[in-house]
């Protein structure tokens, strides 16, 4: 080990081999922590089995006319809801109101289904499930902080700004969904 | 931490934050300006090795925390969910699993170094001790981790080594059934091992910020064990110790590297990899490669009661070692008859891991039948066992005391610096 521990009180005669291993073991931790650090972020993402369960079938003959049926997708509420032609008419009839976040009720549904709203059960405020039927919309209203939502699910009045999510979503037959 | 602080604050807020909280201080005088001896040798650098592979098995162990599931129905299923389906819980937990046998190997080769360097002596007896402390909370965080995923190995590891308890007399089975918290291993054991695995390595961390203080209280042994005398014998630990300390991590991380990308389950048994079943024992059964010299010494000893003592003594043995060494000469450099002993005692602990990890009746040499002797025949790995046992007693409670007064130890040099420069040159 003689000479492993080079005397600073003597003058270096060989500087380039100190900054060799000064870098080179600079390096390597730089590059130890840095390949290191993005599995040990990424292990927080959703993981295989999580992603695997992301998406859900259901069957609409299950919701009544004017009702709505709540299910659990990807860990939030869904709002399956059978309109009403007097709640269609009134979604329609808000195409043309001043709206927040502007989107027609076609827009909203699948070509022809015009009585099925499927939408993510989340206020866009700040994430509380919203009341089915509430508010002067007829709606959805939010307990929280008071957005109204109308039978469109979007959002008329109150702090959220923008109308409640639609799900990517295909029907698999005439009564059966795909969500996600 | 001690001694005269050659800090000066440069900025004005490094002045204002001194006057407060001297933290910057602390830093500097710990790993910037800290004086190390200039002869230091390779087998100094495990210290930093052993804080680094701390940190890891930490971080390592909070994130498997965030997936793994502390329940006799779900720990072995989370487990092998995290081996799957966790984005790169497969690297996560081959490196912790792997990292606790590398922190066995920093850690046995930190403490042979210190038996050969005697670094234990005086004045570090204190240092020695608190040392002792951390391999003793390692050795119980190791046990209790490798009892989480709840493998046959994991459950059966857990039945035996708390049995182990109950060896004592009167209290045992009192002792037993309050660790267990029910009549067996089980939800109640494993739930509160998983609690303790969470909060011992915090443990492990405290003791070692004594076991750093009191290192720069009393200052690094060297291998020559002379105390450094002025300051031609040291360097400031920044840049020599710290480059020094980094190289050698590097090289440490790619043996780790190796063991957790190449052969991530050499170390462990297949059997872990079926669910714990309390109705049926694996057919042979030990204990992780870091145990298996004191699961030898238990073995060794066909008494249930003396075993458990010999084991528990065999590591009491190792406390006691600042006060049963008796040399005034710190280093084995000096002391050629002690080097002989150190070396046997060496070789004889990696012979008890050798017969840790075998039968009993097994024979040592293939083929050979010699004589039956008490209980089994002399070519046993019990009587291997039982006769290295022997050595391992003998070297802390005769060869220590007996060899520090009979020796003639070689001539020691004046200071670290003389045998570097010239003068006799021994080792």
């Amino acid at each position: 080990m003689v000479g492993a521990n080079p005397d600073p009180h003597v003058t270096d005669g060989d500087p380039n081999r100190r900054d060799f291993i000064h870098i080179a073991a600079g390096v390597a931790a730089v590059g130890i922590v840095g390949t290191l650090a993005w599995p040990f972020i990424d292990q927080m993402n959703p993981a295989g089995d999580t992603l695997a369960l992301a998406s859900i079938e259901f069957d609409l003959s299950k919701v009544a006319e004017g009702q709505q049926v709540v299910v659990k997708w990807r860990g939030k509420p869904l709002f399956i809801r059978f309109r009403t032609p007097k709640e269609i008419e009134e979604a329609i009839k808000g195409d043309h109101a001043d709206l927040r976040d502007p989107a027609t009720d076609e827009s909203r549904h699948k070509p022809g289904k015009a009585q099925y709203l499927i939408l993510v059960g989340t206020c866009t405020h700040l994430g509380c499930v919203p009341t089915f039927g509430g508010g002067d919309y007829g709606g959805w209203f939010c307990p929280c902080h008071g957005s109204v939502y109308d039978t469109s699910g979007r959002i008329r009045k109150g702090p959220a700004p923008l109308n409640l999510l639609v799900p990517e979503y295909s029907f698999l037959s005439d009564t059966k969904v795909k969500v996600g | 931490m001690s001694g005269h602080s050659t800090y000066v604050p440069k900025t004005g807020f490094e002045r204002w934050l001194d006057s407060r909280l001297p933290i910057i201080r602390l830093a500097n005088d710990t790993i910037i300006t800290f004086p190390t001896p200039k002869n230091l040798n390779y087998w100094w650098t495990f210290g930093g090795i052993l804080s680094m592979m701390l940190g890891l098995q930490i971080v390592t162990g909070i994130i498997l925390a965030m997936h793994y599931v502390p329940h006799v129905d779900y720990a072995f299923n989370s487990v092998e969910r995290i081996m799957r389906d966790v984005n790169y819980g497969w690297l996560i937990r081959y490196m912790h699993a792997n990292g606790a046998s590398m922190f066995f190997v920093a850690v046995y080769i930190h403490i042979f170094r210190n038996l050969y360097y005697g670094s234990y002596k005086a004045p570090r007896e204190v240092l020695w001790i608190l040392g002792c402390v951390i391999y003793l909370l390692m050795m119980a965080t190791a046990f209790m981790g490798y009892v989480l995923p709840w493998g046959q190995m994991s459950f059966h590891g857990a039945v035996v080594i708390t049995n182990l308890l109950g060896a004592f007399p009167i209290v045992g089975d009192a002792i037993t059934t309050l660790l267990w918290g029910g009549f067996a291993v089980d939800e109640p054991t494993l739930k509160r091992f998983f609690s303790l695995h969470y909060l011992l390595p915090f443990m492990i961390a405290g003791v070692v910020v004594l076991h750093v203080w009191a290192l720069h209280v009393v200052g690094q042994n060297n291998p020559t064990g002379i105390e450094p005398k002025s300051k031609a014998d040291t360097l400031p630990f920044t840049p020599f110790a710290t480059v020094k300390d980094g190289f050698a991590m590097s090289l440490f991380l790619i043996l780790f590297a190796t063991f957790v990308f190449f052969m991530p389950d050499a170390l462990g048994h297949a059997d872990n990899y079926i669910p714990a079943n309390p109705l049926v024992t694996p057919s042979h059964i030990v204990p992780e490669w870091y145990f298996l010299p004191f699961y030898a010494i238990l073995r060794a000893v066909p008494d249930k009661l003396m075993g458990v003592i010999a084991m528990f003594g065999a590591i009491i043995c190792i406390f006691a070692l600042p006060w049963l060494d008796t040399s005034k000469v710190k280093s084995m450099r000096y002391r050629p008859q002690a080097k002989l002993y150190f070396f046997i005692f060496l070789v004889v602990c990696v012979i008890l891991g050798f017969c840790g990890a075998k039968l009993p009746d097994d024979q040592v040499i293939p083929g050979l039948t010699t004589f039956k002797l008490v209980d089994s025949d002399l070519n046993s790995f019990v009587w291997l066992s039982r006769i290295s046992t022997l050595y391992y007693f003998a070297y802390f409670l005769v060869v220590m005391p007996l060899l520090g007064l009979f020796e003639k130890p070689l001539p020691t040099p004046e200071t670290i610096s003389s045998p570097v420069l010239g003068g006799e040159h021994k080792d």
